[in-house]
């Protein structure tokens, strides 16, 4: 017969569960919250004009759609992940392959973590200074925004693929080196195409990221109302239309608010879903 | 993969130099990389140092951080209100965020039915998904006019308290503190689930055997060994909530003033920067005073990030040299 414990120390044992369990239920509320305001509100600005036509700028009037800052996103957010991802992980293959213990890499490891935490506006600061403020290339640009989101995003690529290349078997590098295979042909073989599954991921949820910074691009990429393809040019996003659209005091322009937030996180959950989708299926958990 | 002889006497087959050249290459480019981010990072800081040098040189970097007038139209550039600030909104969100984000790495990792684990993980983690600038439109309008009555009677009963009492403003200092607080929150609760994944499952299992119940194991094993790790998942929030912008300046009333209570209005040094870019444009003092803003924000997250550095290096350290190799379950 197992001795009762203490009522007292079940008690508190009770008291505690519930305590953790009301915490653990007190940090979803705001989640539940945001979803079914963007949806309660957001959901009657989406039509089809909503995604065909540009915001117009009219004081009154009806003030169009968010085509613009649509295409902007997706052409800012593009250029930057085409920046961020072969640099990221080309700095974790050396962590990895080159660099496991020296002191380089322990200095460089150390100034990836810096990077991470950069508060997003202060990239924007730089950016502006070293881009935009000089008038390289005109003032400013899409491909600018594009730069300040790319450094952002960076080292979060960096520190998952860093992790993702360190969990390929050794026994993997060793069995090609001696079958005397070079080293790059290891590395391009062997190493990356393992760990490609972990690396799209990592990648994946470092563009979700970048997308919805608005931080950086306030004085990087700017606005415009109309849509452009050119990243030479100035260039709408949706963090900016929603940033923008908050302060102004009319009804239907706080209703297109609510929407374009709706589309953002939309095609932010849809992105992230997939990167988790790609990380179950492959072997690395 | 040196030429060399084998115990037989044959030579090993070597590689022409033509035929490494691949090798050395992306040896060098890839050193080159990393050598590039270190390179990056002191440019970052000299130029952000030498675009706001000269509101330095014109107020002193003492009076530019200490003084309390904000006021670019009068050219007083004094960055106390905003430092205020920012650390206000900050420690308002530790104080709420972290407690709840270690309740909920406690109950996922402890208590939660296996099944449950997951799904709850992936809710708290998706609160990381989304954006700044919609959070700040949530507390512009749902979280602002909503929790006004509750924050006035607060206000009204707890008066006593330090910096409690007087009138509510619309968008004030405690609404973005709440609002950071909810955007820290997966951070340091991951990294807390992270830490407290570490314990040793013996050291858990011994304190179950000995008759604990499953709180007082938590108090005896669990936390103790992770509280290293959990200060630094405070300090990795904190630093996060010091650079947040686009929310903050949303929900916090843009007023360069150090208000007499958490419910007045405030301003951030991110958020000043954020909200008067664009008038500052063409006045290059007042543009160097927000660069020099960003600078002392750089400078402190640095501060916070190299403390919460040493703080999670130190956990890691501590379970490693508890735990034999092999053991660590």
């Amino acid at each position: 017969m197992i001795a009762p414990v203490a009522a007292r120390r079940r008690r508190t044992d009770q008291v505690m569960r519930a305590v953790l369990l009301g915490g653990t239920l007190v940090a979803l509320v705001p989640l539940v919250f945001v979803v079914y305001y963007l949806f309660k509100q957001g959901i009657g600005a989406i039509s089809w004009d909503f995604f065909t036509t540009d915001p117009t700028g009219r004081f009154l009037g009806p003030p169009g759609g968010v085509k613009s800052a649509i295409v902007g996103t997706i052409m800012i957010v593009g250029l930057a992940a085409l920046i961020a991802i072969p640099l990221g992980i080309g700095v974790a293959l050396y962590l990895v392959e080159y660099g496991k213990q020296n002191v380089f890499s322990n200095v460089v490891r150390y100034f990836v973590d810096v990077m991470t935490g950069v508060p997003s506006i202060v990239f924007g600061l730089f950016i502006y200074i070293v881009l935009v403020l000089t008038g390289i290339g005109g003032n400013f640009a899409g491909w600018k925004g594009s730069i300040a989101l790319a450094l952002l995003m960076l080292p979060v690529v960096t520190r998952s693929a860093e992790v993702v290349l360190g969990l390929v078997p050794n026994s993997l590098r060793e069995a090609a080196l001696a079958l005397g295979a070079p080293r790059w042909k290891v590395v391009f073989r062997i190493v990356l195409p393992t760990a490609l599954p972990g690396l799209i991921t990592g990648s994946m949820l470092a563009v979700a990221r970048g997308a919805g910074e608005t931080a950086p691009l306030l004085f990087t990429a700017f606005a415009v109302n109309a849509t452009t393809w050119n990243l030479g040019e100035q260039m709408n996003s949706l963090p900016i239309q929603i940033f923008n659209d908050v302060r102004q005091p009319q009804a239907n322009i706080v209703e297109r608010a609510w929407g374009s937030a709706l589309t953002l996180v939309a095609m932010i959950l849809i992105l992230t879903l997939i990167a988790r989708l790609i990380q179950r299926r492959s072997r690395f958990a | 993969m040196a030429t060399g002889t084998v115990a037989s006497g044959d030579r090993i087959a070597s590689r022409s130099p033509l035929s490494r050249l691949p090798d050395r290459l992306l040896r060098w480019v890839l050193t080159g990389l990393a050598a590039a981010i270190l390179l990056l990072i002191a440019f970052f800081f000299i130029r952000l140092a030498t675009e706001s040098e000269p509101v330095f040189s014109k107020y002193g970097v003492i009076d530019f951080v200490f003084s309390d007038e904000w006021v670019p139209s009068q050219e007083l550039y004094g960055a106390l209100p905003l430092l205020v600030g920012t650390i206000i909104t900050s420690v308002i969100a530790l104080a709420i965020g972290v407690p709840v984000a270690v309740a909920s790495a406690l109950y996922i990792t402890e208590l939660a039915p296996q099944r449950l684990k997951q799904p709850l993980t992936i809710l708290v983690e998706l609160l990381a998904a989304v954006p700044s600038v919609v959070y700040g439109l949530w507390g512009v309008f749902v979280l602002i006019p909503k929790l006004r009555p509750a924050e006035q009677w607060f206000s009204d009963t707890f008066a006593f308290l330090p910096f409690v009492g007087g009138d509510v403003a619309g968008p004030n200092s405690f609404i973005a503190g709440l609002i950071l607080a909810i955007m820290i929150l997966p951070i340091v609760s991951a990294i807390s689930r992270e830490v407290m994944a570490t314990v040793p499952v013996e050291q858990k299992e011994a304190a179950l055997a000995l008759g604990a119940t499953r709180w007082e194991m938590i108090r005896m094993a669990v936390l103790p060994y992770s509280r290293a790790g959990i200060s630094g998942a405070a300090m990795l929030g904190l630093g996060r909530a010091i650079g947040e912008t686009i929310a903050a300046t949303l929900v916090i009333g843009n007023a360069a003033v150090i208000g007499d209570s958490i419910f007045s209005q405030g301003y951030t040094l991110a958020a000043v920067i954020a909200n008067e870019f664009g008038e500052a444009a063409s006045d290059p003092t007042h543009r160097a005073a927000l660069i020099a803003a960003g600078l002392v924000l750089f400078v402190l997250t640095l501060i916070v990030n190299a403390l919460a550095r040493y703080f999670v290096l130190r956990s890691e350290r501590a379970t490693a040299r508890r735990v034999p190799k092999g053991m660590a379950g």
